[in-house]
């Protein structure tokens, strides 16, 4: 199959291991990706800090540059999730445009959701021989509806011992620039989501998302707990090799 | 013919409870300050949530039920003025008398003048939040005219001259110890060996209030529900002290918002399962009262209605915003939001807190009077999925923030990223400039204002050495 590879504009500039992981992960299976140059960022910052005037035109951007493929994926619950529940949004006073973002939305995937839903596959040949505890992101879990999809996957992994999450559902308190405006209280709810990490014993916790991971990574970083944060796309594309 | 009467007004400045004096932010560094605070709303707010959870699971149309309560929300908010109307009549025939108060002001002036045509010096309240959110208490006080809560969480913020914290569980905030602190000090004739045992407290509250219960000929209350077709007034509650009050005085004056009328009597059979199940984690409420104006020899003799609008109109105006006016008061958002559980309730400087609040205050006062209520949310969607008519509360606050007054250097760096990120080149070397920046110094913790707040408890990631880009075209 042929995949358009929507990076989304943290993964490309702070968290490509996340996004060549994807690709060498669907490469492996057998697809053929691509990377549409002309795309930046889908403007879900813009529309969710309530500047929708100004995400206007990244939003034609993104249809414009994805309307040509058939199936896209994004390694980024969040990003999906603004492409599938605020771009027609976004483009309502321009029909055309909010129709045309439908259609694309109706072909951009998460991860987990292509792999599990288009792809049909649960065992993806992956080897991760570490103690892994899976966040499920706000958005993956309660926009998407994922799921379990991305446990399933992480399942199938040969060596990676999955521990469970305790209060796994709450969010970590990220929330785009909410932990910027609101970075006391934001603060908090990335303390008790620490907490229950640690609780796990795990040395890894993952989730399908970077945005999240950089907020609970660098609150775990910083207080040196040796716990470390890495994408599910680059747990997925480990091999033993 | 038809006359433009201008675009519906909000709730007036100056009077009661939907504006804080500082903003959320600010009010919840303080409230995230307080371990004892925070200890009582986690506590509290897990074992609600785990309660509801449970008798929630018991019932295989849940969602169906969700479904159809929010349907009929819709069907009331398309016809409100000829339900509205319709309840008036109906009020009327059965001997109501039905006050219509375009404001928080009128609403006051309204009910103060009815109590004092009375003579009576004292009133009894049910737990209302519409009349905490018009400031009925103070108007009546100014009247000189004592308002007494009889609803025991109630009791405890008025004694403790307070503010409620949740629409539900107004005393979340606080725990035995301080309750009993409170009784002490301000209820009148107390044991002064009362212990901080829940029963005892409990007993004190009960002994004082039925004193006055028994001789106060005044009550003045809120509404869960008035259904059109029949007139008939619905308050649900645990204590009994709403049907004491509803009741036992000879003039019963209640205060509706206009948002809280149904269409039919048969409507309440989705109402009533969703609520306790949604709110106190109950199969049923404990007391049902309902009432259809006046009954002769039984029960207060004169009835009052008074229905407010103080800015409901203004939110009906807005396509997106007005589903927030389908809440049903149960609380299940405040329960399951993360930010609430950390902040509490006081922190929004509303009678309406946690998400529901965060939508509500801000339509009801104006945007530009609650501008940072819309972004007191990670955007987690916890609250949609716990609303039992299913309000989309994370669509309407990105819709505030749209409307929401913006800080101009804000807004210029929005702009200046989002023509960026709508040039590619330009896009591409601000990547290049981002990781130089990095590797030449800032490598460290510190991020200028107004970003610091991140850098305060984080780390950055270790800019990497090329950009997804990059790589991409080297490969």
């Amino acid at each position: 199959m042929r995949i358009a590879l929507f990076v989304t504009c943290l993964a490309d500039t702070m968290f490509p291991a996340a996004a060549k992981a994807t690709v060498l992960l669907l490469e492996r299976l057998g697809h053929e990706v691509v990377f549409p140059q002309e795309q930046t960022c889908c403007g879900q910052m813009h529309i969710n800090t309530g500047y929708q005037k100004d995400a206007l035109p990244l939003v034609r951007r993104h249809v414009r540059t994805f309307e040509p493929y058939d199936v896209v994926v994004a390694p980024s619950g969040s990003c999906v999730g603004a492409v599938r529940h605020q771009h027609a949004m976004v483009a309502a006073g321009d029909p055309g445009l909010a129709a045309r973002a439908t259609e694309v939305a109706a072909r951009t995937y998460e991860l987990s959701e292509l792999l599990v839903d288009v792809l049909g596959v649960e065992d993806v040949g992956a080897y991760y021989p570490h103690r892994v505890t899976y966040h499920p992101t706000c958005h993956s879990l309660r926009v998407l509806r994922v799921g379990d999809k991305p446990l399933r996957l992480l399942q199938h992994v040969r060596g990676l011992d999955l521990v469970e999450l305790p209060a796994a559902e709450q969010c970590c308190g990220f929330g785009g620039t909410f932990s910027v405006k609101n970075a006391d209280t934001s603060t908090a709810m990335l303390a008790d989501k620490m907490r229950h990490v640690l609780d796990t014993g795990a040395d890894v916790c993952t989730a399908g998302d970077a945005s999240c991971l950089m907020h609970i990574g660098g609150g775990l970083s910083r207080l040196r707990t040796g716990v470390r944060t890495v994408h599910l796309a680059e747990i997925l594309a480990s091999t033993e090799a | 013919m038809s006359t433009f009467l201008g675009m519906p007004v909000r709730a007036p400045r100056g009077v009661g409870h939907l504006r804080g004096d500082q903003s959320f932010p600010a009010a919840a560094k303080e409230a995230l300050g307080n371990s004892q605070l925070r200890r009582n709303l986690q506590h509290a707010t897990t074992t609600i949530r785990g309660k509801s959870g449970r008798v929630i699971a018991e019932l295989p149309d849940w969602q169906e039920l969700r479904s159809a309560g929010s349907a009929l929300k819709a069907y009331t908010m398309a016809n409100l003025p000829l339900l509205l109307t319709q309840l008036e009549e109906k009020v009327t025939a059965a001997g109501g008398v039905v006050h219509w108060a375009a404001d928080a002001n009128e609403a006051n002036q309204i009910v103060t003048d009815l109590v004092a045509r009375t003579g009576e010096k004292r009133v009894i309240k049910v737990k209302s939040m519409a009349t905490q959110e018009i400031g009925l208490n103070e108007a009546l006080e100014a009247a000189g005219i004592a308002p007494v809560e009889t609803d025991l969480a109630e009791l405890i913020v008025q004694l403790g001259e307070d503010k409620p914290s949740h629409i539900l569980v107004p005393a979340i905030h606080r725990n035995r110890a301080e309750i009993r602190e409170i009784f002490l000090r301000a209820m009148p004739g107390v044991d002064p060996k009362l212990t901080d045992d829940p029963p005892v407290l409990a007993g004190a509250a009960r002994r004082y209030l039925r004193e006055i219960f028994m001789r106060t000929k005044v009550a003045v209350s809120g509404a869960n529900f008035g259904i059109a077709e029949t007139g008939t007034l619905a308050v649900v509650e645990s204590e009994g002290n709403g049907r004491m009050c509803l009741t036992l005085p000879d003039t019963l004056i209640t205060v509706m918002g206009i948002e809280k009328v149904v269409p039919a009597w048969a409507d309440l059979e989705v109402f009533l399962q969703l609520l306790p199940r949604a709110s106190t984690g109950e199969r049923m409420n404990p007391y049902t009262s309902m009432w259809t104006g006046v009954t002769p020899g039984d029960g207060p003799q004169n009835f009052h209605l008074v229905l407010l609008d103080n800015g409901r109109t203004a939110v009906l105006a807005d396509e997106v915003g007005r589903q927030a006016l389908h809440c049903i008061r149960c609380s299940a958002c405040l329960n399951v939001c993360p930010v609430y559980e950390r902040t509490g309730g006081h922190a929004y400087g509303s009678v309406y807190p946690g998400p529901i609040g965060a939508v509500l205050s801000p339509q009801l006062t104006g945007v530009e009077d609650n501008a940072s209520l819309p972004y007191a949310s990670s955007l987690c969607g916890a609250c949609f999925d716990a609303c039992p008519v299913k309000i989309d509360i994370p669509s309407i606050l990105v819709h505030l923030r749209n409307q929401a007054p913006h800080a101009r250097t804000e807004a210029a760096v929005m702009a200046a990223a989002a023509y960026t990120m709508d040039h590619p080149r330009l896009y591409a070397s601000a990547q290049r400039a981002a990781k130089l920046a990095r590797i030449a110094g800032r490598r460290g913790r510190g991020l200028p204002p107004p970003l610091n707040g991140w850098s305060a408890s984080r780390d950055l990631p270790s800019p990497p050495d090329e950009t997804f880009r990059d790589w991409w075209r080297g490969r």
